[in-house]
C-alpha cells in the first residue's frame, strides 16, 4: 500500500496562490465573505502563509503553502469522540462529514490548525456555476479539511482497474500539485524509494513542520537555509 | 396542616417552604422564567443559523460554552463530594447542609452536559457519541464519568430523601400521589433505617472516587492534547481542587439565600458558615499553590510556544482576566476568611461570590489563551462572545436557580429526619465517640 505524501519546495514557491484557487474549485470550498473572513472564519484547505523576516529596510517575505499534514501519528484522530476523523488504510487523515458532531475537539488538538468548521450553511457567490460532482458539499456544523483530493485517488484506482493494471504514480495527483505554475509541489508514494517525493524527502534541504512533536507529518518542505524561529521545523 | 403544627412544632420551619409560597417566590420565579425564555429564543436562533452566531472562530474554536461546561461541572462538586466526605467523617455539623449541597450537584451536572450540547455544531447528532464511540477519545471518557456521577449522585440525593418524603406523604395535603410513589413504602421501622444507613454509607464511599474522576477527566480533555499550557500533568488534581473550591463557594451562597428566604436561621447557623469558610480558605490556599506551581514551571522552562500563552495570560490581552482571577480566588478569600471576625455569614458569602467569579475566570483563562496562541504561529485570533452566548449563560444560571427554588417547594431543603436523628441519637453518640478518643481521666469520666 502506498504512503501518499507531498513535498513542497519553498525555494521555488512565489506565493501566487494558484494552489489555493485550484483547491477551492476542486473541492467545492465555500466562500464566507469579507465580514466572516475578518472574524477568522475563512475556509481554505490549503493556505499560503506569509512569513515576514527582518527589519525595515532589510525585509524579506517568505511563503509557505500549508495543506493538511496527513500525519502518520495524527493528534486529531485520537480525540474524535465518534471516529468521524480517522486515518484511513492509505494513511490519509479522512473526515466523515455525516458522522461529525461538530465538537471541534479535532480542530483544537491539531497543532497545525488545518481543520476548518462550517459556522453557517455553506454559500457561494452567484458567479460560481456548478460544482465538482465528485466532492460532497459539507453541511453546516461539521469540520472539514484537506483530503489530498482523495476522490482523485478513487477515480485513478477505478481507471486502473478498468485498464487491468497497477496504479501508477502519475495517476493520482492533488489539484494543488497539478496546478502549481512553478512546479514547487510534488506528490507521490513516500514508501517507494524510487519516487520523486521519497527522494526529495531525504534531501538535506528537507524538513517538516513541528517535527519535534512526533506527529510524523507526510508533508515535507524543502528550503536552503533557515526557517521560522531561526531553525528549520 | 393543623396536625403538623401539633406534632412537629419544633421543625415547622422546615415544612414551611413546602406549605406556603410567598409573593417574592412568585416574583423571582417569574423573572428567572423570563430570562430562561429569552435564552430558549437565543438557542432556537443558534439552531436555525448555526454556530456562526457565536463569537467563535479559527483558531478559538472553544469559548464561553466550554468555559461554562467546565465551570458547572466544577460547581457540581459542591454537593455529593462535600456531603460524602462530611458523612464519612461523621462531622455532626453536616446534618443541616448535606441536602442543599446534594441538590446543587444533580442540577448542575445537567447544565454542564447542556453546555456541551449547546457547543456542538450538530446537536442533532449528539447521540453518535454513543453509537460510534471512540474509546481513545477523552470526550468519551467524559461522557462515561459524568453519566456515572449523575447516576450515583442522584441516588445519593434520593436515598436520604426517602424518610422525609414519607413524612410529607403522611402530613402534607399537596402532591400526595407523588410523595406516596417516591416514599417507596417507607414506614420508618428499625430495619428500614438500618438498611438505609448502610445504603447511604456505601453510596458515600462510591461517590468520592467517581467525583474525583469526573473533574480529572474534564481536565484531561485539555491535557491530553499537545497544545501549549494544556498539555500538563498537574491538570487533573488542579481541576479537582478548583472544582471543590468553587463548589464550596456555591454551597455557601445557596445556604445563605435559603437561610434568609425561608427563615432557617436556627438550622443554618453561623457555625456552618464558619466551618465551610475555613474549608474554603484551605481550598483557596491549595488553589494558589497549584496555580503558582503550574505557572512557575512554565516560566522556568521558558519553552517559546508555552511562553506565548503564558505572556498572553499574565501580561497580554488576557492579563485583566488573569489578575482579576488571582485577586478574587486568592486575595479576597484570604483576607476575609483568615480573620475570625470577618468569617461571618456575610463575610463568607462575599468571599464565596468572589471565588465563584474567580473560578469562572480561571476556566476562561485556561480555555481561550491556549487556543488563541497555537503552536504554529500563523493563525491568531481574538474572541468576543456574542449576545447569543451571553444569553445562554444567563439562561443556564437562571434555570439553575429556578429549579433549585422548585426543589425547595417539593422537598425539605434541610433533611428533617437527619436533624431529628442528630437530636435523638447524634448527641449521645458523639459524646461516646469523643470519650473513646480520650484516655480515661478525671475530666472525662466526671462529665
Amino acid at each position: 500500500m502506498a504512503r501518499w505524501g507531498m513535498v513542497i519546495d519553498l525555494d521555488k514557491c512565489d506565493g501566487c496562490q494558484a494552489c489555493v484557487v485550484a483547491c477551492r474549485v476542486e473541492n467545492n470550498v465555500p466562500v464566507v465573505g469579507p465580514e466572516q473572513t475578518e472574524m477568522g472564519r475563512a475556509i481554505s484547505w490549503i493556505e499560503v502563509l506569509s512569513v515576514i523576516e527582518g527589519e525595515y529596510p532589510h525585509v524579506k517575505i517568505r511563503f509557505i503553502p500549508r495543506p493538511c499534514m496527513h500525519c502518520d501519528r495524527p493528534p486529531c484522530t485520537a480525540v474524535c469522540p465518534t471516529g468521524a476523523t480517522y486515518k484511513n488504510d492509505e494513511g490519509l487523515v479522512a473526515q466523515i462529514y455525516p458522522r461529525c458532531i461538530g465538537c471541534r475537539y479535532c480542530t483544537n488538538a491539531c497543532p497545525y490548525t488545518v481543520k476548518f468548521f462550517n459556522w453557517f450553511k455553506p454559500e457561494w457567490p452567484p458567479q460560481v456555476h456548478g460544482f465538482n460532482p465528485d466532492v460532497a458539499i459539507r453541511p453546516v456544523g461539521v469540520v472539514e479539511k484537506c483530503t489530498f483530493c482523495h476522490h482523485r485517488l478513487q477515480k485513478a484506482k477505478e481507471q486502473a482497474k478498468i485498464e487491468k493494471r497497477e496504479l501508477r504514480e502519475e495517476d493520482y495527483v492533488p489539484a494543488c500539485v497539478q496546478t502549481c505554475p512553478t512546479k514547487a509541489m510534488y506528490f507521490g508514494d513516500l514508501d517507494d524509494p524510487e519516487s520523486t517525493v521519497s527522494r526529495l524527502s531525504r534531501s538535506t534541504r528537507a524538513f517538516r513542520l513541528l517535527e519535534e512533536l512526533g506527529t510524523e507529518p507526510k508533508v515535507y518542505y524543502l528550503s536552503e537555509g533557515e526557517w521560522y524561529g531561526g531553525h528549520k521545523g | 396542616m393543623g396536625d403538623i403544627r401539633d406534632s412537629h412544632e419544633s421543625d415547622l420551619a422546615l415544612f414551611q417552604p413546602i406549605l406556603q409560597t410567598g409573593r417574592w417566590f412568585t416574583i423571582t420565579a417569574g423573572a428567572l422564567g423570563a430570562v430562561v425564555a429569552w435564552a430558549i429564543f437565543a438557542w432556537l436562533y443558534q439552531l436555525t443559523h448555526g454556530l456562526g452566531v457565536t463569537g467563535l472562530n479559527r483558531p478559538i474554536y472553544w469559548g464561553l460554552y466550554i468555559t461554562n461546561f467546565v465551570f458547572f461541572i466544577g460547581i457540581s462538586h459542591a454537593g455529593t463530594l462535600i456531603s460524602a466526605i462530611l458523612r464519612l467523617c461523621q462531622a455532626e455539623w453536616r446534618r443541616a447542609i448535606t441536602r442543599s449541597a446534594e441538590v446543587i450537584t444533580v442540577l448542575v451536572l445537567f447544565f454542564g452536559v447542556g453546555n456541551v450540547v449547546l457547543d456542538l455544531g450538530r446537536p442533532d447528532r449528539a447521540l453518535y457519541v454513543l453509537w460510534y464511540g471512540n474509546p481513545r477519545s477523552p470526550l468519551l471518557w467524559d461522557v462515561t464519568s459524568i453519566a456515572t456521577y449523575l447516576t450515583a449522585s442522584t441516588i445519593y440525593l434520593y436515598l436520604p430523601l426517602i424518610p422525609d418524603i414519607a413524612l410529607l406523604r403522611d402530613r402534607v395535603p399537596k402532591w400526595r400521589g407523588l410523595y406516596r410513589l417516591l416514599a417507596l413504602g417507607w414506614t420508618g421501622s428499625e430495619r428500614q433505617h438500618r438498611r438505609l444507613e448502610t445504603a447511604i454509607s456505601i453510596m458515600a464511599v462510591i461517590v468520592i472516587p467517581i467525583a474525583v474522576s469526573v473533574h480529572t477527566v474534564v481536565s484531561w480533555v485539555f491535557a491530553m492534547t499537545i497544545q501549549p499550557m494544556w498539555h500538563s500533568t498537574i491538570f487533573g488534581p488542579y481541576f479537582v481542587v478548583g472544582a471543590i473550591f468553587s463548589g464550596i463557594a456555591a454551597l455557601i451562597i445557596a445556604m445563605a439565600i435559603i437561610r434568609r428566604a425561608y427563615h432557617l436561621e436556627d438550622y443554618l447557623k453561623p457555625v456552618h458558615f464558619n466551618n465551610l469558610g475555613l474549608l474554603l480558605l484551605v481550598m483557596s490556599l491549595l488553589w494558589f499553590y497549584f496555580t503558582f506551581a503550574e505557572h512557575l514551571t512554565t516560566y522556568y522552562g521558558g519553552e517559546p510556544r508555552e511562553m506565548a500563552v503564558f505572556s498572553a495570560k499574565l501580561f497580554g490581552k488576557y492579563a485583566p482576566f488573569f489578575w482579576a482571577m488571582v485577586v478574587t480566588n486568592f486575595v479576597v478569600p484570604l483576607v476575609i476568611l483568615s480573620n475570625r471576625r470577618t468569617r461571618t455569614v456575610a463575610g463568607t458569602v462575599v468571599a464565596s461570590a468572589s471565588v465563584t467569579v474567580g473560578m469562572w475566570l480561571e476556566r476562561l483563562t485556561i480555555v481561550v489563551p491556549s487556543l488563541a496562541n497555537p503552536r504554529l504561529p500563523y493563525a491568531r485570533g481574538l474572541y468576543m462572545p456574542t449576545w447569543v452566548e451571553w444569553s445562554m449563560m444567563a439562561g443556564f444560571f437562571s434555570m439553575f436557580i429556578l429549579l433549585y427554588m422548585c426543589f425547595t417547594k417539593l422537598f425539605p431543603i434541610v433533611s428533617i429526619w437527619e436533624i431529628r436523628e442528630g437530636r435523638e441519637k447524634g448527641l449521645a453518640e458523639t459524646r461516646e465517640r469523643i470519650e473513646s478518643y480520650l484516655p480515661p481521666g478525671e475530666g472525662v469520666s466526671r462529665e
